[in-house]
């Protein structure tokens, strides 16, 4: 089928086809004013709004991109960057197909999943102390 | 029965129902007034019948000025109402689709704010012309049951389409289902109330024009 | 999947077994959370909960269906995600999926069914035929004895897909199977309703995950859906919503108005009577739903939304010939008339036939 065949919807990202483009940011804004005043984070799952086409995108272009652009590798990837705006961060996870299964808005100093978890801290701790004895025991036995 | 179940009811076989009444009864009552005749005038004609008619059909709409200032407020709220009703029955996008489904054409509906908007104002008209007859002396005295059950029954389409256009309080299935329902009641009993007057008020005007036209005085 | 050895196990122990990080497991949460449609404030306490689940028996029966139901759940977008879910739930029976025929796949669902007597979940796509039993069966076995059997021992039943759930396309009328749905029959068990023709697979596995992760039913609406997907109407979460108020219609399929994406109401969209996910969670990787594509929505997650008349005739217009019914009425209404006025007059003639004049002379008597 050729291009021109496929009708084409006349919607354009300038066009505020819903009303709840600008009360999200304003949310946002509200979110880092609380993070600010009690430090409290906040997480806006963008998969629960009613978005017309066009409007996600239109959001994260007013967002922007900061400072910070993170990779992750964990079932498949995700995605954590800082906005234009200090302290609200995109954090976008992937499946194995690369295609977005969810997307938040997280309003925060640190999104948690970029932090170490203390569980990984324990399993890594054991592990380190595994491979060390394993290196000593293959010592022992080459002398 | 589901709400989906009485929704396809109601749109379906109850909408058939109310409409074979609706037509019969009118066309029924129509038929028996108008083959009733009347009685052959032998006097000399001294002016038109049909002119006379058709200019009391008109000017009955206006009240002379001594009438207005007696009830005013009949007039006005009764205007009002009545402009009311047929701005949200005939003028709302949907209601024109149906008309359109059944006689074949539409017309250009009004935008839909101003459709809520006049359901709100009619819905407050017809609320004050209640009180206003339970007030007024003369007015209650001369009301029967079938003036408030008329009522009521005109009322309630406007009521059940502001919810359901809002879905306020019922899920939006019931809430339509039950306006179209409210509407049918409204088809079922037109032709044997007062509510007649829709057509018949044409014909009365226009027989009491005719017989002062016939006479040559102005009615 | 996981082998039998797990089954005692908490989820965060299989998982940690398999290497997979806390971090990964966040992600899934995440991911869960959105997929359950549940706040993101939920995250840790679904995370908490995930860390002590244990992994349940599954049965799934499928009945007068299309497959419909089964593909679109295969086909569910968060492939890394959904195979930890299939990790998580023991199917033990599923005629579709499983790799065991004959008397081995039916022995698979009764030796499920005796080890996990009153724990394992039950999941049904499909109606019922209660006319002639013969019109379904499964191994020689009535899809009703099936059903009954099976539902004895379940904790729950989650009927996925409008058959299971309402009767659905077999139901529609003349409805030449008797079919009917699983809450026609069973009125003891909790009975999850997950709607939809096919129903969005998120909303599937965000069902059974709610399901699984919290061991309770979800809050269900009145007709027995999970309120997180079905609770509020197409009309009220679509993005053509504004254009609906204002009173911008498209006219036809191709018109200027189905162009700039107006409202689809005209051409026979029942989003205003629907209630399901599809506005936000969207299908096909959360690429479009069928309002998007520019086609008004069927009502596929209603009861009966098979039997409203066409599919592109607006709500507001009623679903028979009525053109057809004012004309016959009108000419008997007519007929009629005429008669009734002809005895009317008959009556009046005579009336004034039979009437006694009085005179003066009568009166001075």
């Amino acid at each position: 089928m050729s291009s021109s065949t496929v009708v084409q919807f006349n919607i354009q990202i300038g066009d505020e086809l819903t009303f709840n483009v600008k009360p999200l940011l304003n949310e946002v804004k509200h979110a880092l004013d609380k993070l600010i005043e009690t430090g409290q984070s906040t997480v806006i799952d963008l998969r629960s709004i009613p978005l017309a086409p066009g409007e996600e995108e239109k959001i994260l272009n007013v967002l922007g991109l900061g400072e910070v652009q993170a990779r992750l590798d964990a079932l498949g990837l995700s995605e954590v960057i800082e906005t234009r705006y200090a302290g609200v961060w995109i954090v976008t996870h992937y499946n194995d197909d690369d295609h977005i299964i969810s997307r938040f808005i997280e309003v925060t100093s640190m999104p948690e999943i970029l932090c170490s978890q203390t569980e990984d801290i324990m399993a890594a701790y054991s592990r380190l102390g595994l491979t060390l004895n394993d290196e000593q025991k293959n010592n022992v036995e080459d002398s | 029965m589901s709400e989906i179940e009485f929704l396809n009811w109601v749109r379906g076989p109850g909408f058939q129902i109310a409409i074979i009444i609706f037509v019969a009864g009118v066309i029924i009552r129509f038929a028996e007034i108008l083959l009733l005749g009347r009685k052959p005038n032998l006097a000399e004609a001294k002016g038109s019948e049909m002119r006379g008619g058709l200019c009391t059909i008109v000017s009955r709409s206006f009240p002379d000025k001594n009438t207005f200032q007696r009830s005013a407020f009949t007039e006005v709220s009764g205007w009002i109402f009545h402009g009311g009703l047929f701005i949200t029955i005939f003028l709302f996008a949907p209601h024109i689709l149906m008309f359109k489904d059944i006689i074949g054409f539409g017309w250009p509906a009004l935008p839909t704010p101003v459709i809520d908007a006049m359901t709100v104002v009619t819905i407050i008209a017809l609320l004050a012309i209640l009180v206003h007859r339970i007030n007024n002396r003369a007015l209650r005295f001369i009301s029967t049951k079938e003036d408030y059950f008329v009522w009521l029954i005109t009322i309630l389409p406007l009521i059940t389409g502001y919810l359901a256009f809002h879905r306020i309080g019922m899920t939006a299935p019931t809430l339509l289902a039950i306006h179209i329902l409210s509407v049918e009641l409204l088809m079922v009993i037109f032709p044997f109330t007062k509510l007649m007057h829709a057509f018949t008020i044409t014909l009365s005007r226009w027989y009491n024009g005719a017989i002062s036209g016939y006479r040559g005085v102005e009615s | 999947m996981i082998n039998d050895s797990n089954r005692d196990k908490t989820l965060g122990e299989t998982l940690r077994e398999q290497g997979i990080s806390r971090r990964s497991f966040l992600k899934f949460c995440a991911t869960t959370a959105s997929m359950m449609a549940l706040s993101p404030a939920m995250i840790p306490k679904i995370a908490h909960a995930l860390e002590n689940a244990r992994r349940p028996s599954v049965i799934w029966l499928s009945f007068q269906e299309c497959t419909g139901c089964t593909e679109s759940l295969t086909r569910a977008h968060t492939t890394t995600i959904e195979s930890l879910i299939f990790d998580f739930i023991s199917l033990d029976y599923h005629h579709t999926l499983q790799a065991a025929s004959g008397h081995a796949a039916e022995q698979a669902r009764e030796t499920a069914m005796e080890e996990n007597y009153g724990k394992y979940l039950l999941i049904v796509d499909g109606s019922i035929p209660m006319d002639n039993p013969g019109y379904s069966t499964i191994a020689g076995i009535s899809n009703y004895d099936m059903l009954m059997d099976t539902a004895k021992g379940a904790a729950a039943i989650v009927a996925v897909g409008t058959c299971a759930a309402y009767g659905g396309i077999p139901h529609a009328k003349p409805n030449p199977t008797g079919a009917v749905s699983v809450g026609d029959l069973i009125k003891d068990k909790p009975i999850i309703n997950v709607p939809g023709c096919p129903p969005i697979p998120v909303v599937i596995t965000g069902t059974l995950m709610q399901f699984l992760t919290f061991g309770s039913l979800p809050e269900l609406d009145h007709i027995g859906r999970p309120k997180a997907f079905y609770g509020k109407s197409i009309h009220d979460r679509c993005y053509r919503r504004p254009f609906y108020d204002k009173g911008l219609f498209a006219e036809t399929f191709d018109d200027e108005g189905a162009k700039k994406g107006w409202c689809l109401y005209k051409l026979g969209c029942k989003g205003p009577t629907t209630y399901n996910a599809c506005a936000t969670t969207k299908w096909n990787d959360g690429t479009s739903f069928p309002i998007e594509a520019g086609h008004p929505c069927l009502g596929c997650s209603e009861p009966d939304f098979w039997d409203g008349g066409s599919f592109y005739k607006a709500l507001s217009m009623p679903t028979e010939n009525i053109t057809r019914t004012v004309i016959y009425t009108a000419a008997g209404a007519a007929a009629a008339g005429v008669a009734l006025g002809a005895m009317n007059r008959h009556k009046k003639n005579q009336a004034v036939a039979t009437h006694n004049r009085t005179s003066i002379d009568d009166l001075k008597k």
